[in-house]
């Protein structure tokens, strides 16, 4: 296999990220910068300004740029979950992960065995490879959906009795116990999640300069292309 | 009869019912009264509310007055004043028994302390205390009658307060009352009580006794294993807030039936908004003025406690709209944060003047920033080191395909 990727080859490219996904990506990611940034700043504010309360609002902007960014988070949630069943085969990879298949968990060995450079190459993947779809998926997916039950619940006490507060805030904070373990557990996710970007961000990078396949471009422009026409494994 | 009926199992919404006819049947039955003097109990013909503070020199006038009072600290409109005026009119006195376990005795104080609308006076006439150690004036073998008394006079009629929690360990041995564990007297009286009143943090969620590592397993009173399945309500708060008990009693009284609770118990007209939401210092909090040390200017102009460690944004209860000592002031207003001493386990959430809790079992106290940043930082750490590994095996890689020359790897392609 790939001995001879010096010569000229065809270059095969896939259309992997529909242009709606791309999309969600890029809004989704500017969506956490905003709320990491924002909510580490709620959890400990900035110097206190002086002079009169009614001369600023500058811990309320915080605050609604976190609320903000949360509910576009949220709308693009629900909007790549909705993907993922009229979007093509990749779109579910992140939501579906094949646990039962012996050989999902042998591809998943091959590929920790391939960052742990103990092997020599790495597989060719159109989509997530299989370790990146289980981390999506664990790391990502389930922790954006811890990050948004506990997010909505804790805005639902801001805004009292009501919709939010009866679909979240009335079963989440006794889950916990109080509030304040709610509050811990949402601050606790954001290091999960700002954990994820940076594996996330190391792995593309790396993926897209030693993997034989396209990383970071397909993200812009939707299309995977191999680096040499040799065969899979 | 209705109201000794046995009550429904458990389901709050179920209990309403079972409190349909409750307190009129019990007119007739004579019920216990302590004199001044000497304990002895004497009998009477049952009063209703009205006739008890008429006795105690209350004017019609004054009695109207707190008719509207209670209606209004209850959130009702003002034509409930008269639902509350007919009750106290034509209803006999709820007996209670009011029991005492683990604890320090604030709730009974807060509880005397009821300055508006209830005073001392009335608020004791409303219900008939036949049983309150810490202010009775029977002692011994006398007052330990009293509680078999109630007991068997008003067996599933009475309502049990409870102040403080039982320990389990060491079969109950760490709370003795009058020669037995507290746990047993705690179970006797609640196979017997119509309701049960959880007051305070004690008894709502185990408060200080109950802290890590709680060596006598004090135990809140809905999660004592074998208690007789009764509706409980939780007024929690180290102590609570003296017109919120006053309140809640008022509120059993009037309408024969609990005020609505939330889901974790707690009457919703006092618990279900933050102390944070009615805070007087909130526009600091949105300009984002906060009191970075005790003895700063921000302290001085009355900034917002947050970063001292307030707990106002995380706490369930009345203390910045009712406040304290007759509405006087409450720690936020002198300036200190709220410690959170209504919600559940606020003893272990690590200090009080931090704003970020402690997460416990890490074997270490750490906070969220502490455990996540280190983590972040190891795998940022660890993402640098593979990085590093990474480069020199492509570095490797590609100088021994080089000197090899006739092929590359695809790594490099």
């Amino acid at each position: 296999m790939a001995s001879t990727t010096s010569k000229p080859h065809t270059e095969e490219t896939v259309y992997v990220y529909e242009a709606p996904v791309r999309l969600w990506h890029w809004i989704n990611a500017l969506a956490i910068l905003v709320l990491c940034l924002s909510g580490y700043l709620i959890g400990k504010p900035l110097p206190a300004i002086g002079g009169e309360a009614y001369d600023h609002f500058m811990f309320g902007k915080i605050r609604f740029a976190h609320f903000v960014a949360g509910q576009i988070l949220v709308v693009g949630f629900v909007f790549r979950f909705y993907w993922a069943f009229v979007g093509n085969a990749h779109a579910r990879e992140i939501f579906h992960v094949p646990l039962t298949r012996p050989s999902y968990w042998k591809e998943i060995w091959h590929e920790i065995k391939w960052y742990a450079m103990m092997e020599k190459s790495p597989k060719k993947y159109t989509g997530h490879n299989p370790l990146a779809r289980i981390s999506m998926h664990i790391l990502f997916v389930w922790g954006i959906v811890f990050m948004i039950l506990t997010g909505f619940a804790l805005y639902g006490e801001g805004e009292g009795p009501g919709v939010i507060h009866t679909l979240f805030t009335s079963w989440v904070i006794p889950l916990f116990g109080q509030s304040q373990d709610v509050h811990t557990w949402h601050h606790m996710g954001m290091w999960v999640i700002v954990i994820f970007v940076i594996v996330h961000i190391y792995a593309a990078v790396r993926e897209d300069i030693m993997s034989r396949q396209s990383i970071i471009s397909s993200m812009f422009s939707g299309w995977r292309t191999f680096k040499d026409d040799g065969s899979s494994d | 009869m209705g109201w000794g009926a046995p009550p429904a199992r458990c389901s709050f919404s179920r209990m309403f019912p079972g409190f349909g006819t409750p307190f009129a049947e019990l007119s007739g039955i004579g019920t216990a009264h302590f004199d001044t003097d000497a304990g002895k109990v004497s009998r009477m013909a049952i009063e209703t509310f009205y006739d008890v503070m008429r006795r105690q020199g209350i004017t019609r006038r004054s009695f109207n007055k707190f008719c509207s009072l209670t209606a209004a600290a209850l959130g009702l409109s003002p034509a409930h004043a008269q639902d509350i005026r007919n009750a106290m009119e034509t209803k006999p006195r709820i007996p209670v028994l009011w029991l005492h376990g683990l604890e320090c005795t604030c709730c009974s104080e807060s509880f005397i302390r009821s300055a508006h609308p209830l005073a001392k006076d009335v608020i004791l006439s409303m219900i008939s205390l036949d049983y309150d150690d810490t202010i009775m004036a029977a002692a011994g073998e006398q007052a330990e009658a009293i509680i078999a008394e109630t007991i068997e006079k008003y067996d599933g009629n009475f309502i049990l307060a409870v102040e403080g929690n039982p320990p389990l360990n060491q079969e109950g041995m760490s709370c003795i009352i009058g020669g037995r564990p507290f746990l047993e007297q705690l179970k006797h009286a609640a196979d017997h009580c119509k309701a049960i009143i959880s007051w305070g943090s004690c008894a709502s969620w185990g408060c200080v006794q109950a802290a890590r590592p709680n060596p006598t397993q004090a135990t809140p009173v809905h999660k004592v294993p074998g208690l007789a399945d009764k509706p409980i309500i939780k007024v929690p708060g180290c102590p609570p807030i003296a017109e919120v008990m006053t309140g809640v009693i008022s509120y059993i009284l009037t309408f024969e039936r609990f005020p609505e609770l939330d889901n974790q118990g707690r009457p919703k007209m006092f618990y279900s908004q933050r102390i944070h939401d009615k805070c007087y210092r909130r526009p600091h909090f949105d300009a984002g003025q906060f009191v970075e040390e005790f003895d700063d200017e921000g302290a001085r102009k009355g900034y917002c406690l947050y970063k001292v460690g307030c707990k106002g944004p995380t706490t369930y209860n009345a203390c910045s709209t009712v406040r304290w000592n007759g509405g006087l002031s409450f720690p936020i207003q002198a300036g200190h944060g709220c410690i959170g001493c209504s919600e559940d386990g606020f003893w272990d959430k690590g200090s009080f003047y931090e704003r970020l809790s402690d997460i416990q079992g890490f074997g270490i106290e750490a906070d969220a920033d502490q455990i996540g940043g280190t983590a972040a930082a190891a795998v940022g750490a660890g993402v640098i080191a593979h990085a590093a590994a990474s480069a020199v095996k492509r570095a490797r890689s590609g100088s021994s395909s080089a000197s090899a020359d006739t092929t590359t790897t695809h790594e490099d392609a």
